[in-house]
């Protein structure tokens, strides 16, 4: 009995997963939104040129034919060079164009930090005392009794 | 401490404009294209810039450096460009009537898928030699705005005449054929 129930614990496991190992098939509107046009330099979903009209069809016809997402880019990239994708692949050298703003954002972050604390430390300081003439101090508690007064 | 921290800062900020400021001259002063059709016009021979791409009518490579002797008519197409469809015989018909004489017709397929490259090649029976210039870097150094484009370059691989748009008309073709005669006269 424990052994059947176990059997049927892994089927009904494995159905459930299935679906998620299985990738949907990928969407042309999405890729029209992340390929570049060479002629106009717009997206395809921006432009009606020509080649843009012929890439179109080139997506539809690889994602009939059961291309995935990084294959159709792939393949536009060996046409095209890596300037057909809108935005740079997240690999090699493409990386570099996401990872040099976050440090920048991280270096500047840093930079501005330490110019205010250098700043705050600077106005922090008490200014030296300074010392008025007995006779301009007398004369001065003179002026402002006579003034409350 | 804070006014040393100050004309650093203001020290880097100058630095980084004044870098801009040098890559923006750099890039306008080393700009290779764009002025060829104009400097041709001129009566100037602007050296054609320099490639090496991959051919579509055989296996390897082609470099213009190779054809260097031979007057050379470049010719920039794409499959999907209605006007290169028309000349596209022509060229043909160039070539195989002045190969003979020393002149070298090369095609320039450029933003273009390969295969509809091959497709067009075979259609129009082209038998000169095709060149591949998927992501347009070497159109955009030779200043190609839109296709066609055609390139009149001499036996020193000089351009001397340039010829934006669709070579159709008795005139146009006339005038590439004198130039085509310059070529080969240099």
């Amino acid at each position: 009995m424990t052994r059947v129930l176990a059997g049927t614990l892994v089927v009904l496991c494995a159905a459930l997963t299935a679906p998620a190992a299985w990738s949907a098939p990928p969407n042309a509107a999405d890729l029209e939104a992340e390929v570049v046009c060479p002629v106009c330099e717009t997206t395809l979903d921006q432009s009606n040129a020509p080649v843009a009209e012929r890439m179109k069809l080139y997506i539809r016809e690889r994602i009939a034919a059961g291309d995935t997402e990084q294959q159709i880019k792939d393949a536009l990239v060996l046409e095209f060079g890596p300037g057909v994708l809108a935005t740079p692949e997240k690999s090699g050298f493409g990386l570099l164009a996401w990872l040099l703003p976050l440090v920048v954002l991280v270096v500047g972050a840093v930079v501005v930090g330490l110019l205010v604390r250098t700043w705050s430390r600077g106005r922090g300081e008490t200014p030296e005392e300074v010392s008025l003439d007995p006779a301009l101090e007398r004369r001065v508690d003179e002026e402002l009794a006579r003034f409350e007064g | 401490m804070a006014r040393r921290a100050r004309l650093v800062a203001q020290g880097v900020a100058i630095g980084l404009v004044a870098l801009l400021f040098t890559l923006l001259v750099w890039a306008l002063v080393t700009e290779e294209g764009g002025d060829l059709a104009a400097a041709a016009a001129r009566g100037e021979r602007p050296a054609a810039p320099a490639f090496e791409l991959e051919r579509l009518d055989e296996e390897g490579e082609l470099a213009l450096s190779s054809l260097r002797g031979k007057a050379v008519v470049l010719n920039v197409w794409a499959s999907w460009c209605a006007p290169c469809r028309e000349e596209a015989p022509y060229f043909e018909q160039l070539w195989r009537e002045n190969r003979s004489r020393g002149l070298a017709v090369v095609g320039l397929n450029a933003k273009d898928f390969r295969r509809d490259a091959r497709g067009f090649m075979r259609r129009y029976e082209l038998t000169f030699p095709v060149v591949f210039d998927g992501p347009g870097e070497t159109v955009g150094r030779y200043g190609v705005t839109g296709f066609p484009e055609t390139f009149v370059l001499d036996r020193e691989g000089r351009v001397i005449e340039v010829f934006v748009g669709a070579v159709n008309s008795d005139e146009d073709r006339e005038e590439l054929e004198a130039a085509v005669d310059r070529a080969l006269e240099s």
